[in-house]
């Protein structure tokens, strides 16, 4: 049994490795069959149960493979995804993008399957270190230093994290990845939801991700978009089910990104917010808990993966085709693209949670589950930023950048207009498996972790969606003149941590660098003179004292050798006399002894 | 599909008055659906709550993000690279 497991990541990190030797005709082919083969490899582990790949290693009992239902839909996903977004770049030359796409891909899968927090770790971090060169590989003026901001901003996640487990470690004494006691929350439980929070984005720790994912290549947002957050939001749902803070925390993400997306010029900046925003929906149901809530927290999970792809597959299209993303540089683009038009419709529709379309199906069981649970004022406000995500993301989005005021250059004009066969493919693909969770939820909720007593497709939900969206677009359009976007970035959080990092820039130049040249300067004047003055003093010494008495020694020794070396002249008179002379002395001497 | 959409474009006038005529047609079928699995009070016994809902919600939306838009957090795209914006910038 323990065989059959055949690990996903394993087979994207080998591929990864071998892409650079695969050239020609056989690259396109081989980009499809790896991410491919992963999937299958996925599907057949879902026929399995329990803990597969297991290591020892040191002390410790590492689980590389544990399949169950939460593990497994997660998998799914994030291995279609895989194939998607592969099939979306399929036509990119630069192989680094794939294999830092795979790694990526890996990472997660990794992470998903990881029974261990070490494991977990390991596969973690590859994912913070492969994702990066996807923001890299856009090589615009600004990827450099973005990059570097979200590699810094993931290691510290990766360092609480680390510390975390370290610090469960030493309390608990096993690192498995499990549930925690979330009812007793110990320093590792925050540490550790900390770690994996800053993945998903949690407000406040969540200004990279605009920022990296509207600045990184148009397929490798298509890839960021999917991966972290809800790799973050399967650890959350494996480790903190349940955990009150986080349907505050998850409330807050819903309508904070809300509101900045509703500001929001760059149309992939606006997606990334809107993915704060609908994580926050994830978040609160695995904040509330309960069975209900934690199956709508996956089902989104799954079904945003689906639609938001496809958003950044269509606004990547834009940005592939025109070079920009702008809303204040586009506009009434629907003749150019209508394809790209057409399928970022069904997306928009899809995060709307239109009936029949993706988040249909998922976003109204997490705000049921609250209602349940008596956390009315949790489902009220995911009602009101649910009605933002449509205004947003259903009208501002499709209306200002395929309708409303054209605002392309004619350059960008003339270069408007439907991408290539593989990017129309891709978008076909995730359109149709948005249209089909949104009328057929029965699949997707045969693979939720727990049994799904749920029917999305009632009247009164149906009147309640179509209320709500009916008006909230009348309301949109008499007030459209308000949200009609400008050309201004929106100050975040990120302000704060810019202004931090030029305070801390500003500390070591300023008052650490005065005071490293003042002590230069004191150590000049005072120290170096002192010990010019001590040193003067010592080759004084060494001169006068020193070699006076040992060059005085062989001063000395010299003259007495001149002397004795008189004695040597050779004459045996001589050496007669100053022989007998000597002993005579000698005797003289011992008889003076004597005789005291 | 591009044609349809210039059509309607053309035609706008009739357009609008179709989605109004839509818009009193979901108000008013809510009328007509039993609420009493709604969860709450305002629900069951508010007529066209959804409704009311969905308006009010966009507008405040719509309102709360001018308000925080033009209380400064909206700033020139270039606010990071001015000189007197971030001390780090100053050299």
């Amino acid at each position: 049994m323990a065989s059959s497991f055949i690990h996903p990541s394993l087979l994207l990190i080998l591929g990864a490795l071998l892409l650079p030797f695969i050239q020609g005709p056989l690259r396109k082919p081989y980009l499809f069959l790896v991410p491919f083969l992963a999937l299958c490899a996925v599907v057949l582990n879902t026929s399995l149960t329990g803990n597969f790949a297991t290591i020892s290693f040191l002390d410790w009992h590492l689980v590389l493979g544990r399949v169950d239902k939460l593990s497994t839909v997660f998998a799914l996903i994030m291995a279609l995804m895989a194939v998607l977004g592969t099939l979306y770049g399929l036509h990119v030359d630069r192989a680094g993008e794939h294999m830092a796409a795979w790694f990526y891909a890996a990472g997660s899968l990794g992470v998903i399957y990881s029974g261990d927090y070490l494991s977990l770790f390991l596969f973690w971090e590859m994912m913070a270190f492969s994702s990066v060169f996807l923001i890299w590989f856009r090589r615009g003026k600004q990827s450099l230093p973005v990059g570097y901001r979200y590699l810094l901003i993931h290691t510290i996640g990766g360092i609480i994290l680390l510390a975390g487990i370290l610090l469960r470690y030493q309390a608990v004494g096993n690192i498995t990845f499990d549930l925690m006691d979330v009812a007793h929350p110990q320093l590792y439980t925050w540490l550790i939801m900390i770690g994996f929070g800053l993945n998903a984005a949690m407000v406040p720790l969540h200004s990279w991700l605009p920022e990296a994912y509207s600045e990184a290549s148009f397929n490798g947002a298509v890839f960021l978009c999917a991966f972290t957050t809800k790799t973050a939001v399967y650890a959350l749902a494996r480790s903190c089910a349940g955990m009150d803070l986080l349907v505050v925390l998850g409330v807050t993400m819903a309508l904070y990104g809300v509101i900045y997306a509703v500001m929001e010029n760059d149309i992939r900046k606006l997606l990334a917010w809107s993915i704060v925003s609908q994580v926050g929906y994830m978040v609160a149901g695995i904040g509330i808990g309960t069975d209900l809530a934690i199956n709508g927290a996956v089902a989104h999970a799954v079904v945003h993966i689906l639609y938001k792809s496809l958003l950044f597959m269509g606004t990547g299209s834009v940005l592939y085709m025109t070079g920009k993303t702008k809303f204040t540089e586009l506009g009434g683009l629907f003749g150019k693209m209508p394809a790209t038009f057409f399928f970022t419709l069904i997306g928009c529709l899809s995060i709307s949670a239109a009936p029949c379309f993706a988040a249909y199906v998922s976003k109204s069981m997490i705000i049921t589950a609250g209602f349940e649970s008596h956390l009315n004022w949790a489902s009220w406000l995911l009602m009101l930023g649910a009605t933002g995500t449509f205004m947003y993301n259903g009208l501002k989005l499709p209306y200002f950048l395929f309708f409303g005021p054209n605002n392309c250059s004619q350059e960008t004009w003339q270069r408007a207009g439907d991408p290539s066969w593989n990017m129309l493919i891709a978008m076909t693909l995730g359109s149709t498996l948005c249209l089909l969770v949104g009328i057929a939820p029965g699949f997707l909720y045969a693979l939720l972790p727990y049994n799904v007593d749920y029917s999305p497709y009632t009247l009164y939900h149906l009147a309640e969606t179509l209320q709500l969206l009916g008006f909230a677009a009348l309301a949109f359009f008499l007030l459209k003149k308000y949200v009609e976007p400008l050309d201004r970035i929106c100050l975040d959080v990120d302000w704060l941590y810019r202004r931090a990092g030029c305070g801390f820039l500003w500390l070591v130049k300023v008052p650490l660098q005065w005071g490293d040249t003042a002590w230069g300067e004191a150590y000049r004047v005072v120290g170096l003179s002192s010990l010019m003055t001590l040193s003067g003093f010592w080759s004084w010494f060494d001169w006068h004292a020193i070699d006076g008495v040992v060059d005085g020694i062989a001063r000395s020794v010299r003259s007495l050798g001149g002397k004795v070396r008189i004695l040597q002249s050779g004459q045996i008179q001589l050496t007669l006399y100053y022989a007998f002379s000597l002993a005579a002395i000698l005797f003289v001497t011992f008889i003076f002894f004597r005789l005291l | 599909m591009t044609n349809l959409i210039a059509s309607l474009q053309a035609h706008l006038r009739t357009v609008v008055v179709l989605c109004f005529v839509l818009l009193g047609l979901v108000a008013g079928s809510s009328l007509l659906i039993d609420t009493h699995h709604a969860h709450t009070w305002v629900e069951q016994h508010v007529p066209f709550f959804w409704s009311f809902f969905g308006f009010g919600a966009a507008a405040v939306i719509i309102g709360v993000a001018r308000w925080f838009g033009r209380s400064g957090i909206q700033a020139p795209t270039d606010f990071y690279a001015r000189p007197t914006s971030t001390p780090c910038e100053e050299d």
